[in-house]
């Protein structure tokens, strides 16, 4: 291994060890800071490749944030890169809740803390939808998927489907396009063909 | 031993769990019953502080059953055996994924699995902004409720700071930490010093 491939690891060990420490609320929180971090500053993925990585994390079992952050460091530098990015994004946590454990065990019932998350609650919402915009804007491409997507919604939301059957439905209905909507599959390879050569 | 016990039965969680670290609460509870870890009272204490802490809520409730059950070492392995399925998984399914995915049919399976995620993602913010913004649970009685006393059915100082988050994220590009930083000392200011109730 040479010093180039340290320093790589050593960043996306820190990057990720960042991302652990300020995400509140779940994997989904996670996204603008992934995006903000990974794709604009270190252009380690491109952002049509964020929810790709968001469908296979979602696709295996486990934790999503950790699913995501082993993805992209798999993708940035292999299995080492992989391994970098899983212990950076759980260190945060592993020491930050040990420390409560020895200390603090009534942690929860301290009143300052408590409207400190009252308040970040919120902003995890706005983070989440934020979120729902920016993958929105590069995984819809056209009035089929913005209708696929509303489905998706109302089938998780009001009918509480399981998500991996919405996730399947999912790629079936893609699977169908694929073997009986011929015009359709020529649309969107051209596009993919085209996004291709610009790149 | 008893580490052997937290490492399976953590791995075995890690393994099990299909849409992140809400859905392994319940599995992690039925673990720590079968094992008579800890109790139940002292569950829903872990939860709410995984829930407030930053980092994945699943690392974080095996963290703290792992160190309340068998001490630092107790954590590091429960902590370990969380994350062990998914690495391993990724690690098979990533070279894979990257292969494949050029193919046509690989193309259009993504494009109709792409806008799913786009509302599983919003799916994940309804749940959030329920118990974030709403002071009950959303139900017909609350509409009519709704009307009538909207203050008792919205959290204003919560609304307030969605809507002061978006603009930051949207329109200021303010960076998500300092967001979520803002957020916390608005948290302070309304909660601790206004009484808006």
């Amino acid at each position: 291994m040479n010093l180039n491939d340290i320093k790589q690891l050593k960043d996306i060990f820190v990057t990720f060890f960042k991302i652990g420490l300020f995400t509140f609320g779940g994997g989904y929180a996670m996204i603008p800071l992934i995006e903000k971090e990974i794709v604009e500053k270190k252009k380690w993925v491109e952002r049509e490749e964020i929810t790709d990585i968001l469908a296979i994390s979602q696709s295996i079992p486990g934790a999503i944030a950790i699913n995501s952050a082993t993805f992209i460091g798999f993708k940035t530098s292999g299995s080492k890169g992989a391994l970098a990015a899983t212990l950076g994004v759980i260190l945060p946590s592993f020491f930050i809740i040990s420390i409560i454990a020895a200390f603090f065990s009534k942690f929860g019932n301290n009143h300052i803390l408590k409207s400190i998350f009252s308040g970040i609650r919120p902003a995890v919402v706005a983070l989440i939808f934020f979120a729902v915009y920016k993958v929105g804007k590069t995984s819809i491409k056209d009035k089929t998927g913005l209708i696929v997507s509303i489905i998706g919604l109302v089938l998780i939301i009001a009918f509480n489907i399981h998500v991996i059957l919405v996730i399947i439905g999912g790629a079936v209905f893609g699977l169908v396009v694929y073997k009986f909507w011929p015009g359709k599959v020529n649309e969107i390879l051209g596009k993919e063909d085209k996004n291709n050569d610009i790149s | 031993m008893i580490y052997l016990n937290l490492l399976f039965s953590f791995i075995k969680i890690g393994l099990f769990s299909f849409g992140g670290g809400y859905a392994m609460i319940p599995l992690i509870q039925k673990e720590i019953e079968m094992h008579g870890w800890i109790s139940s009272s002292e569950f829903v204490d872990i939860i709410a502080i995984a829930e407030m802490t930053p980092g994945p809520i699943a690392v974080n409730s095996a963290t703290f059953v792992g160190y309340k059950t068998a001490g630092l070492f107790g954590s590091m392995v429960a902590t370990i055996g969380v994350a062990l399925p998914s690495l391993i998984l990724i690690l098979a399914v990533s070279g894979f994924f990257f292969k494949i995915q050029k193919k046509p049919i690989n193309i259009m399976i993504f494009y109709g699995l792409r806008p799913i995620i786009t509302s599983l993602i919003a799916a994940a913010g309804v749940f959030v902004a329920e118990t974030a913004i709403f002071k009950k649970d959303v139900s017909i009685e609350a509409f009519n409720y709704l009307f009538n006393k909207p203050a008792n059915f919205f959290d204003l100082g919560s609304i307030f700071i969605l809507f002061a988050s978006l603009v930051a994220l949207v329109k200021y590009k303010i960076h998500p930490i300092l967001t979520i930083a803002g957020a916390g000392v608005a948290g302070i200011v309304i909660y601790s010093f206004i009484p808006l109730v």
